[in-house]
């Protein structure tokens, strides 16, 4: 038995506070596309995806109108791509991209992960192929995303991996500087990579996962901070309760949705990845959220504290709603995405150093954010090594999307607009960090690896 | 909604209505809804400051249109009279407030 209140509760939530999905991601194994001769491995792994995600989009539309929610993207995820392209003797790895790209383009989804390589512990060659690839895979292509794990609690920080990616980040902009450094949005350097996680720019289809998956990634920061509001000035234990219900509810929605599409399009569900992810609208902020807890701005002195509890409690309501969470999970702080970032960072309330400090306590990392175009490669591997770490010690995922903007200086703004949003150029630590990283080698796993 | 009449299979739908209140609502909804085979169970409304929030409780079983289409001539129907009218699976509501 329903009662009105329940009812008008759930429409105010779609309505009002911004609840949707944010994606259905599928899943797809493309281990069996390999071949000696690249151009047919293009060709399986084109045929491959258009064969089982053609009905992705038209189905994930279906559900939206029947349960009234909305979908806002549906996108696909593959094996990393090196896995597969090593086998074949091709010496550069964009026709792969290209390959990507167009099955994208052909089943109509706005992205597609999985031009990634898993060089934790060591390189091989196709990991190297792939990692060269990567600049002009994205600056070549539209809808491709590439990530590269260069770090796990088990195996430490793969240092030459993380000096190389500082270049090709670098590169990266330099190749799509007429577009603000786009291709660095669709680029993601990961420590203790999750394999099933549904959003962008970081999924890939992880080699434990089966044939073809559902996976879902829920929303609402809008829904979260309006509860956060009702329960002004209450103590601690009435404020984590009152997220972790809200968090709750959202997350059946999403479990609702990722049932319905997984039989709908006739694949097994994986997970709800239940972080509360950001979008530039209005109210869909998890700045917001952390303001409405009592803090001026967002990155001023508790704001840590205050995001460590929003992540727990939205992992403990999550938990209980659905029966398989996975993904990254946690709470998003990127800044170009959310326009309480981006004010916290105008008003000079969040920097670099307090973005850091909360992605130890988040799910994600340093995300989304724009460094002024002279930011030197080895001071951004050296952001990566610090984002490692932190991930490696805390037995966590960390990540870093970080935008060095050809020709823009600290206080300049970038915009990419639609769901990459804008964001105002923030200062990085002028003193050098390259013999450092230049050093080589392999950081050893930490001593909390031991666990057998 | 307390005296909502159980269904062995859950095929309903919830339409839900907000808007400025005037003469009409009722008829407009209701005419959509009967139009198309589909029998309204319940009907409960209050109002909340100036609006009027009607929600109907339908059952789809004998539906000679489906869910997408349903709610595309309810949105019709809202612009018409001037008010919002959405129109959801009972699922979305069930999922979220019970286990």
């Amino acid at each position: 038995m329903l009662s009105m209140q329940e009812i008008l509760e759930t429409i105010k939530m779609i309505q009002e506070e911004n609840l949707d999905i944010r994606t259905i991601t599928m899943g797809i194994s493309i281990r069996d596309c390999c071949h000696p001769d690249p151009e047919v491995a293009c060709r399986n792994i084109y045929d491959k995806i258009t064969r089982l995600a053609g009905g992705l989009v038209e189905g994930g539309e279906d559900i939206a109108r029947e349960y009234g929610i909305p979908i806002v993207n549906k996108r696909i995820s593959v094996t990393p791509l090196a896995l597969i392209a090593e086998a074949s003797q091709a010496d550069s790895y964009l026709p792969f991209a290209r390959a990507l790209d167009m099955a994208a383009r052909e089943v109509g989804v706005n992205y597609i992960g999985g031009f990634s390589a898993l060089v934790h512990k060591g390189f091989t060659r196709g990991d190297q192929k792939l990692i060269q690839a990567i600049p002009r895979a994205l600056a070549s292509t539209e809808r491709v995303c590439s990530s590269v794990n260069v770090a796990t609690t088990r195996a430490g920080i793969n240092m030459d991996a993380v000096c190389q990616m500082g270049q090709v980040i670098k590169e990266t902009a330099r190749l799509t500087a007429d577009q603000e450094g786009l291709g660095c949005t669709k680029l993601v350097v990961f420590a203790n990579v999750p394999e099933d996680n549904p959003f962008m720019a970081g999924a890939f289809h992880g080699i434990g996962e089966p044939e073809c998956v559902i996976n879902v990634g829920v929303s609402g920061p809008g829904v979260v901070k309006s509860a956060v509001k009702r329960v002004e000035g209450e103590d601690f234990g009435t404020l984590a309760e009152t997220i972790k219900k809200t968090a709750f509810k959202i997350t059946r929605m999403g479990e609702l949705v990722g049932r319905r599409a997984a039989s709908r399009l006739g694949a097994p569900f994986g997970i709800v990845d239940i972080s509360l992810a950001p979008t530039p609208a209005v109210g869909d902020s998890v700045a917001d959220i952390l303001e409405a807890m009592g803090l001026e701005r967002c990155g001023t002195h508790g704001t840590t504290a205050a995001l460590a509890l929003l992540n727990d409690a939205v992992k403990k309501g999550g938990a209980m709603a659905s029966s398989y969470v996975g993904g990254l999970s946690g709470a998003f702080i990127p800044v170009s995405e959310d326009m309480g970032m981006v004010r916290a960072v105008e008003d000079g309330a969040l920097s670099m150093d307090k973005l850091e400090a909360m992605t130890c306590v988040c799910s994600v990392g340093l995300d989304m954010i724009a460094v002024p175009g002279d930011t030197s490669a080895e001071t951004i591997s050296a952001i990566i090594a610090d984002e490692a770490a932190i991930g490696v010690a805390n037995q966590k995922t960390t990540a870093v999307r970080i935008i060095p903007v050809p020709n823009k200086k600290v206080g300049d703004y970038v915009e990419y607009g639609g769901l990459l949003g804008r964001a105002p150029v923030i200062k990085v630590n002028p003193f050098s960090s390259n013999q450092f990283v230049r050093r080589g080698g392999r950081i050893p796993a930490p001593v909390q690896s031991l666990r057998n | 909604m307390s005296q909502m009449k159980e269904l062995p299979k859950g095929n309903r739908v919830i339409v839900s209505v907000i808007g400025p209140d005037k003469v009409g609502i009722i008829n407009g909804v209701t005419s959509v809804l009967s139009s198309n085979g589909i029998n309204i169970l319940d009907i409960s409304q209050t109002v909340m400051q100036e609006f009027l929030v009607m929600v109907l409780v339908g059952d789809m079983e004998g539906s000679k249109v489906d869910m997408a289409t349903m709610k595309d001539l309810l949105h019709e129907k809202g612009r018409e009279i001037g008010v919002r009218i959405d129109a959801q699976h009972e699922d979305v509501f069930n999922f979220m407030h019970r286990i």
